[in-house]
């Protein structure tokens, strides 16, 4: 069996499963947002029933319109804040501990190989970087699995996609699934496992592993997920100290598909508007002028992307028609970003730094385009109008070009500085 | 069941931002997202729509975020059903867990136009269009889902199952 399968049977209480089977299974983790929860709260309400299941179970962190954009998001939080306080959950994240879910559910512990995790977020895909099943789902499954504790699959087929090779200068995580996406397209993946192996991938670090698996969804994946690996299980034990059993692919498991790649061909990738799929090596761009460049979100917020727009932005100043908006995804890497030094780096190259939030990512607050704008981002989608407004454009890129770019005034890449 | 509508057509991937923007995310009332169903695809859709009218697309529709505001909007605006080649899969579920019927069906991109007036059964998936009578069969729902559906959707199938537990 895949991980995936064993996952699955492993909480389904069978000794196997098979694609395509219909499973009842326990979930560990059930994560829901400022957007999401509220009508999850409401159906909860509504089913009469009067406990959450597990109250260290149930994971809501108000971050996509927080801090509160305007009153009818600052409503929202409240009903979060409220059910929270009432069924005093455990794991409540309020403006000031919170971060992107996506970033901080790692960061806190909260995700452990082995364990199925499904989340009113679409990009709940990431944490399958931790060698977890994790999905999105609407608020009507979410309030389900929060009072019963279980949820309903059907056990997808799996692809399993192979890196092999050395990362070409400036290529990371978010260039290999960009660049897969292109090849496969936006429902390339659709309903299935996607399993991320190869020599590129046991190289490479938890974050960039982090960014692959969070752009699964963006290929019409049901998960992205990696075996656990010692790099996966030293990370784990930085964070917390919760028991957990892992599970592993066997080495005759079947798949629907292996496909491979060489990193060698691949360069930076941008994805052009208005589609993920809609691929580009950086070599090829060509003059496109920008407007601004957003570097963060729960695809590129982390330390290590940090870190790399820092190498190339520091003792430059970004482009006098550019503004630079950066978001660290968590309180913890903000602090982290402080104490490094890379937070006067931003600054001091006329960068904004924004407190955690989803914000600009999906054109809710602090960083939204108007008619005609252009804007390179780290973030994960650039479908009409994500930004902002509709006749707006946003090309997806790695935080090297996104930084580059902000300096150049141009899509580009550090190189051309 | 069944229903009979007017047809209002969109491509491939139109994703969860184009069915309801974002921006409109910071309420989940019905008759508000509504006023701004399809918004990105085609800001008059929320105008010219009519109670019942169904949406024919082609591959991978509700592509992109887990929103359930999107079959929320579609729902409030009046479409009665969305039939497309293939739907993005968290899409699928919040359809069916917000009682908005939709029908996978292959070739129904290309044998339809705007505006062609279509009778579909939801139960067997029978789509016939009124100008010519020609019949186009999409794919059943699942047995599962139709179990679901008759336990009175998926809420109250879990608050049974609790209640029996106890």
């Amino acid at each position: 069996m895949t991980i995936v399968e064993k996952i699955m049977a492993k909480h389904a209480g069978l000794d196997s499963v098979k694609p395509g089977q219909l499973i009842e299974a326990k979930v560990d983790k059930v994560l829901a947002n400022d957007i999401t929860a509220p009508i999850a709260i409401k159906q909860m309400r509504e089913s009469g029933v009067k406990q959450v299941f597990d109250k260290d179970r149930v994971i809501l962190v108000p971050d996509h319109f927080a801090p509160n954009k305007d009153i009818a998001s600052a409503e929202q939080c409240k009903v979060l804040r409220e059910f929270a306080r009432e069924q005093n959950l455990t794991n409540y994240f309020e403006v000031g501990r919170m971060g992107i879910e996506h970033a901080l559910l790692p960061e806190q512990g909260l995700v452990l190989p082995g364990e199925i995790i499904i989340g009113a977020d679409s990009h709940t895909c990431t944490h399958g970087a931790l060698g977890a099943f994790a999905t999105g789902v609407g608020s009507t499954d979410v309030s389900a699995a929060m009072i019963s504790g279980e949820s309903w699959f059907k056990v997808p087929d799996t692809i399993k996609f192979v890196f092999n090779g050395k990362l070409n200068k400036w290529v990371s995580g978010k260039d290999l699934i960009l660049y897969l996406i292109g090849k496969i397209g936006v429902d390339g993946a659709l309903y299935k496992a996607m399993e991320f192996a190869g020599s590129t991938i046991e190289e490479m670090s938890i974050e960039g592993r982090l960014t692959i698996a969070n752009m699964a969804i963006e290929a019409g994946g049901k998960c992205g997920i990696f075996n656990p690996d010692q790099k996966t299980l030293d990370f784990i034990k930085s964070k917390t100290d919760a028991e957990f059993t892992a599970s592993y692919s066997d080495p005759d498991a079947s798949y629907l598909e292996i496909i491979e790649y060489n990193t060698t061909d691949i360069e930076p990738q941008v994805s052009f508007p208005h589609s993920p799929a809609n691929t580009r090596a950086i070599s090829d761009v060509g003059n496109v002028v920008i407007h601004q460049s957003v570097i963060g979100s729960c695809t590129n917020g982390r330390i290590e992307d940090l870190r790399v727009a820092a190498g190339v932005l520091k003792g430059r100043k970004i482009h006098r028609d550019v503004r630079l908006i950066i978001f660290p995804a968590t309180q913890e890497i903000y602090l982290q970003a402080m104490n490094e030094g890379l937070i006067e780096t931003f600054i001091k190259s006329e960068a904004v730094v924004s407190t955690p939030t989803c914000g600009p990512c999906l054109g809710g607050h602090m960083g939204i385009l108007a008619k005609g704008e252009r804007s390179i981002a780290t973030t994960n989608r650039n479908f009409v109008g994500r930004m902002g407004h509709p006749e707006s454009e946003v090309y997806l890129s790695n935080p090297a070009i996104a930084a580059a770019s902000a300096v150049l005034g141009k899509i580009g890449s550090p190189d051309e500085i | 069941m069944k229903t009979k509508g007017r047809i209002w057509k969109f491509g491939n991937d139109i994703n969860t931002d184009e069915i309801i923007p974002a921006r409109y995310l910071n309420t989940s009332e019905p008759d508000e997202l509504a006023k701004h169903c399809m918004e990105d695809a085609d800001p008059e859709f929320a105008n010219k729509v009519q109670k019942g009218d169904i949406i024919v697309a082609g591959s991978n529709f509700g592509c992109g975020s887990s929103r359930e505001h999107a079959p929320i909007a579609l729902k409030a605006v009046g479409v009665a059903c969305v039939i497309a080649g293939s739907f993005a899969r968290i899409f699928y579920r919040n359809s069916f867990n917000m009682g908005l019927p939709i029908l996978e069906c292959a070739d129904i991109f290309e044998n339809v136009e705007e505006g062609d007036v279509i009778d579909v059964t939801l139960d067997s998936g029978l789509i016939t269009l009124e100008k010519n009578g020609k019949m186009l069969q999409a794919e059943p729902v699942p047995g599962f889902m139709q179990a679901l559906i008759k336990e009175g959707g998926l809420m109250n199938y879990v608050t049974e199952k609790i209640k029996n537990k106890k």
